[in-house]
């Protein structure tokens, strides 16, 4: 597999949230990588530390929640010490964001074009007709037909889809590196997740932009991303490339994932279930986080597991890895 | 269909009117152009679900699939049309006996936070109806929660907590005990496990296909995720912007869709079996339905509409044994 130049690299990231009852350790030893025009898929469920992850590269984790220890390298340079002015700069302009909600990201009191020219102007010494000009540039990139009118219009007249476009047309603003986006098409209806998906593929193959896909469906990210972090309980528990993944799985709970999937060969079967439930953060069990819902646990799992290379590109938290997969 | 329906819905519409307000109406006397405006929500929907059959009906947001769902399980009065259950014409039925088809239609919702009363303990949301209706004898309440409970995956211990102290998946078995501790014989799922986490949502599942098996449960399964709706059901509706379009068994649907929407929208379902995909999306928004277009509801956004399908809304016409489409370019072949 060949990789473009590194955009992003995480190693050994720590995001721990310093409660009254307990420290909430939501991000614990994370390590990734994502490059030129890469796009990585970030799974998990719920409470997994996928959206931390994400908001910890931006340097969007708000007290009690602290990074507190790895490095967020970006073309080399580490993010982690970084001033929060320096941060500033690099936020919206290097490295973009999509969020979930559209509306997170729009000033619902405010015309498109207001917010789409002060994003430009917050990054870049430029007049604001040329400003005006990007920003219609980004719009016609995402699809939205007649642009001009469409500046002019205020974020509740857009419908749920055409929102997240806007969202996506501000995050390409100052052409970014890298983009992070935390589920940005759950709220959307089928037809409309994969008008977004298709602008969103366009944009990395034409521009070399590296995505992160931080998602909670496998299915969006088996089409989508090139490589796949699997989280659980704030650890990423499996990674690699998607096909070797998606195909044979090594870690139970990828393995119980991917059964969880209703798909169209097992109609009415059954589906292969994970007992219980994710386990609270501030409760982990002692080891491994899945032990108590794994078939494969033994004794060993109360040691944490550590990453292992089973075999190229692939990495594996777990003691007793489906490892007769591969041979 | 072999089995007589237990449920069957006849030209079923419901409209949602917002009336004038006073100046609007005076503007109205006036001479100026204002006009009530009307929501065609369900548009003209004929709809079977056999005895033990899992009718799924999928559309996407605003194509009218929860007020259907709502019409069935009697949250709403229909506009026009007529709904049986056993043959029996629900809107001409006596009180008590209306009362009593009531009870064995059931709804379990999607919102798990939501649909449970937050200051009711969990044995008064599950046993209120049933000590109600007179299904069980005060006495032996508890023996039948229980029961109810463990069916549902719940541990029976957890009748005097509230509803805030259970997680989403726990919460939404509530839910579902709710609507069996009055022994319904059908039940209406509204994107029952949408909010659920994956492998939360495979639990919730498997606990439907069981309950169906060990109580001869029927359902209607509303959803927008066709993963879903493909596994569980054995036949499956697709409705847009109020109608149904196409209708069929769940393997030929999705082995041979034929209406242009559903084709659209089985190619556009993200499969973990399909990699490294190029989207192809079908261009356009979901209309709103304040504002429907003419003729077939889908012709701005179908790629073979021809000047008949701006013209006339197609029926819905058999196109083979069981299966229903209603797309004019099925009459020109």
């Amino acid at each position: 597999m060949t990789r473009g130049p590194v955009t992003l690299r995480v190693d050994g990231l720590r995001t721990h949230f310093l409660t009254k009852v307990g420290v909430v350790k939501a991000v614990d030893d994370v390590s990734f990588q994502v490059g030129r025009g890469e796009v990585l898929g970030l799974v998990g469920e719920s409470g997994s530390g996928k959206s931390v992850t994400g908001f910890s590269v931006l340097g969007l984790v708000d007290p009690p929640g602290r990074i507190v220890g790895g490095r967020i390298l970006f073309w080399g340079h580490d993010l982690v010490a970084l001033p929060e002015a320096e941060w500033r700069d690099l936020r919206g302009s290097k490295i973009a964001m999509i969020f979930q909600d559209p509306m997170m990201t729009l000033n619902p009191v405010l015309r498109i074009d207001t917010q789409m020219i002060e994003a430009v102007l917050a990054h870049d010494k430029v007049g604001r007709e040329t400003a005006r000009q990007r920003a219609r540039d980004a719009l016609g990139q995402v699809g939205i037909s007649s642009p001009d009118e469409r500046l002019r219009a205020y974020p509740h007249q857009f419908s749920g889809g055409m929102r997240q476009r806007v969202a996506i047309a501000i995050a390409l603003l100052n052409r970014p590196d890298l983009i992070i986006a935390d589920e940005p098409t759950t709220a959307l209806d089928v037809t409309i997740q994969a008008q977004i998906l298709y602008e969103v593929q366009k944009l990395c193959r034409e521009t070399g932009t590296a995505l992160i896909w931080i998602t909670h469906d496998l299915s969006v990210v088996a089409g989508l991303a090139d490589r796949i972090c699997v989280m659980y309980a704030g650890r990423i528990v499996e990674e690699g490339g998607i096909d070797a993944v998606l195909d044979t799985p090594l870690h139970p709970y990828t393995k119980g994932l991917i059964g969880s999937v209703p798909s169209r060969n097992r109609r009415g079967v059954p589906l292969s279930q994970i007992p219980g439930m994710t386990p609270s953060l501030l409760n982990l069990p002692e080891g491994c986080a899945f032990r108590e819902r794994c078939p494969r646990a033994d004794e060993a799992c109360h040691a944490m597991p550590e990453m292992t290379v089973p075999s190229v590109d692939r990495q594996v938290r777990c003691f007793h890895p489906h490892d007769e997969a591969i041979g | 269909m072999t089995a007589p329906a237990l449920i069957a819905l006849e030209g079923i519409s419901k409209r949602f009117v917002k009336p004038l307000d006073l100046a609007a109406k005076i503007a109205q006397k006036l001479g100026s152009s204002v006009r009530e405006e009307v929501v065609h929500a369900v548009d003209q929907v004929f709809l079977e679900v056999a005895e033990g059959e899992v009718v799924g009906l999928v559309g996407e947001s605003g194509c009218g699939k929860s007020t259907l769902g709502r019409i069935v399980a009697g949250i709403l009065e229909p506009s026009d049309g007529r709904m049986t259950y056993r043959g029996d014409d629900v809107t001409a039925l006596e009180p008590t006996e209306a009362k009593a088809v009531a009870l064995k239609i059931q709804m379990i919702f999607q919102d798990p936070f939501a649909s449970l009363n937050p200051r009711m303990r969990v044995r008064d949301i599950v046993g209120e109806a049933p000590l109600v209706h007179g299904i069980v004898e005060r006495g032996e309440i508890e023996d039948y929660l229980d029961d109810v409970l463990r069916r549902c995956g719940l541990d029976p211990n957890f009748k005097r907590r509230y509803p805030h102290q259970f997680s989403g998946g726990q919460r939404q078995r509530i839910g579902i005990a709710r609507a069996l501790a009055v022994k319904p014989e059908f039940i209406v799922c509204d994107e029952a496990v949408a909010a659920l986490d994956v492998s939360i949502q495979a639990q919730v599942l498997n606990l439907f296909m069981r309950l169906r098996e060990d109580l001869n449960l029927t359902y209607l399964f509303i959803s927008h995720d066709l993963g879903v709706v493909e596994h569980i059901s054995d036949r499956i509706y697709i409705m847009y912007l109020g109608r149904v379009v196409e209708t069929a068994p769940t393997e030929e649907l999705f082995d041979a869709p034929n209406h242009p929407y559903t084709q659209a929208l089985l190619r556009e379902v993200p499969r973990l079996d399909v990699r490294h995909s190029i989207f192809k999306p079908v261009s356009g928004e979901i209309p709103s339905p304040l504002d429907p277009p003419s003729g077939c509801h889908f012709h701005p956004r179908c790629p073979h509409a021809t000047e008949r399908c701006r013209r006339e809304i197609p029926a819905l016409k058999e196109i083979a044994s069981g299966r229903f489409s209603a797309c004019h370019l099925n009459d020109e072949t």
